[in-house]
């Protein structure tokens, strides 16, 4: 949700004060250290090149640094600037969902809600998948430095190690899915109806209000935008 | 009683079968273990079985799999659940990552079956029961060993009430101390009188508790008979089996021209 407000707004102080309001919660759950090392896995690969190719190629009219060919403009930079606040703002939602969420819980929720039970593990899987996925590569690199791999030392020589993690990272994640849905199968997972569960997961008056609160910041957003009355993306 | 008549398969997107021509019965009661080469086609066996493949993989069956006399084909897969189950070698992803406590996670199946709340405690209950993990119950299934992992798998399976049970290799990535565990629980599997089929290179696991055992070979039943008999057969090596160590033991004292263990009165 709070991607959404801040891809929504535009400018530097409502990603920024999103990204503030994270840390804080990821802080009094304290996650705030991998909270950070998530998001900025998440989003330094991204970053990286839209910093780039938004500085260096976007017209202006008011010029900072020639860099060879490239004029580097005040638009440009800004525009950078507010894209990776954005960024910035969306990994660190995503990443404190993941790492705060119980999936038990959020599967039963979306299931109360309605949702087939089918769907609502897919999405709690989807919840799962990032930390899962950074556990997965380590254990890969520590198996592919054993058999004399470089991963360490210069940027070169770990850029030229990353490459063969990557081929098994994604080949054992997809002959892991088929055997986890099979096993989940195997446990009537696909079985339609209802299910007698045993347990609910609370849900108290204050994360109610903080729902509603939320989509309610969201639609304001919204109307604001059309309305024309914020900063227009430039 | 789960029968395999004249089976060949077909993974989905393949030319070639890789079953040929497989008869193999599980009476209930009975546990049988399957052994074979890399590559021979017994977890295709396991799949064929517990009616996964074609249903849930795909692939082409030919010949029958039936189940106390009904097609695996006809019925749908969490029907066929409740009569056969089939549990594999990690258990990491057979952990469903939705249970915080070890007994959610085996309540599970039964939860899912859509059974009375009070059921579904008692079979979650009897499950632990049998593989004798209660202690388990409160851990959190991802903080367990391979093999407490593994017995929490097969309780899950266990809970679902099937007749029959078809485990893919159950100590294959277990140490030593796992697999003994594992090992205990399956004896104590097979005094619940569900049929096992149970898929293993350790041939010491199966020689000390199946009734019978098959060899697979390319794809075919090359052999199928009384534990002793089939593992004691000269022709196992040739399968890419290694004997159990019993029986190595025995040949090595033969061709060292000293009695066998049972001229000496010892039988397995
Ligand atoms: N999902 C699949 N799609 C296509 N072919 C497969 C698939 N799984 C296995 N095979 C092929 O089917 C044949 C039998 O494989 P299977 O996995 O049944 O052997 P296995 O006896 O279980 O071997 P292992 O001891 O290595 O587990 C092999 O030739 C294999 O390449
Ligand atoms: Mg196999």
């Amino acid at each position: 949700m709070s991607s959404l407000v801040a891809f929504v707004a535009g400018g530097y102080l409502v990603p920024l004060a999103l990204v503030a309001i994270a840390l804080v919660s990821a802080a009094t759950g304290g996650v705030a250290r991998r909270l950070a090392s998530v998001s900025l896995l998440l989003t330094l690969p991204i970053a990286v090149s839209v910093v780039l190719v938004s500085a260096l190629t976007r017209a202006g009219t008011e010029v900072l640094v020639v860099l060879g060919p490239f004029d580097v403009t005040r638009e440009g930079v800004d525009f950078a600037g507010q894209m990776l606040v954005r960024l910035f703002a969306i990994s660190t939602a995503i990443g404190l969902f993941s790492l705060t969420t119980d999936p038990r819980a959020f599967v039963f929720d979306l299931e109360r809600r309605g949702l087939s039970p089918r769907f609502a593990f897919v999405a709690a899987a989807t919840v799962e998948a990032v930390p899962a996925m950074v556990t997965r590569a380590g254990v890969i690199a520590a198996a592919q430095r054993s058999r004399g791999l470089d991963t360490e030392g210069s940027l070169r020589a770990r850029l030229r190690g990353v490459l063969p993690l990557v081929g098994p990272v994604i080949l054992s994640s997809l002959t892991e899915v088929e055997e986890r849905s099979l096993a989940l199968e195997v446990r009537a997972f696909g079985r339609p109806g209802v299910r007698h569960l045993l347990w609910w997961p609370p849900d108290t008056a204050v994360e109610r209000v903080a729902r509603w609160l939320i989509v309610a910041a969201l639609l304001v957003l919204v109307a604001v935008r059309l309305a024309g009355a914020w900063p227009p993306i430039p | 009683m789960l029968e395999l008549r004249g089976v060949t398969y077909r993974y989905a997107g393949y030319a070639r079968p890789v079953l040929h021509d497989v008869d193999l019965a599980l009476r209930d009661g009975e546990i049988v273990g399957l052994v074979g080469a890399n590559e021979a086609g017994k977890s295709t066996v396991c799949l064929v079985a517990s009616g996964l493949a074609p249903a849930s993989i795909g692939g082409q069956l030919g010949g029958d799999v039936v189940i106390d006399g009904e097609r695996t084909t006809s019925l749908p897969v969490h029907e066929l659940a409740q009569r056969v189950v089939i549990g594999f070698q990690n258990p990491s992803t057979q952990r469903s990552g939705v249970a915080a406590t070890v007994f959610e996670e085996v309540a599970l199946g039964p939860m899912n079956l859509g059974l009375p709340v009070a059921e579904t405690l008692a079979r979650t209950r009897r499950a632990l029961a049998t593989l004798r993990i209660e202690d388990l119950a409160d851990r959190d299934p991802a903080r367990l060993s391979g093999g407490q992992g593994q017995l929490v798998a097969i309780a899950g399976l266990l809970a679902m009430g099937p007749r029959h049970i078809v485990l893919d290799e159950p100590t294959a990535q277990l140490d030593p101390e796992g697999s003994n565990l594992v090992a205990a629980a399956l004896r104590d599997l097979a005094r619940t009188g569900a049929a096992l089929l149970i898929v293993e290179h350790k041939a010491d696991l199966l020689d000390g508790i199946c009734d019978r055992v098959a060899v697979v070979d390319a794809g075919r039943i090359v052999l199928d008979g009384p534990t002793t008999a089939v593992l004691g057969d000269e022709r196992l090596a040739g399968w890419g089996v290694e004997p159990p160590s019993r029986v190595r033991l025995a040949r090595s004292l033969a061709a060292r021209g000293l009695p066998g263990l049972a001229e000496l009165g010892w039988t397995a």
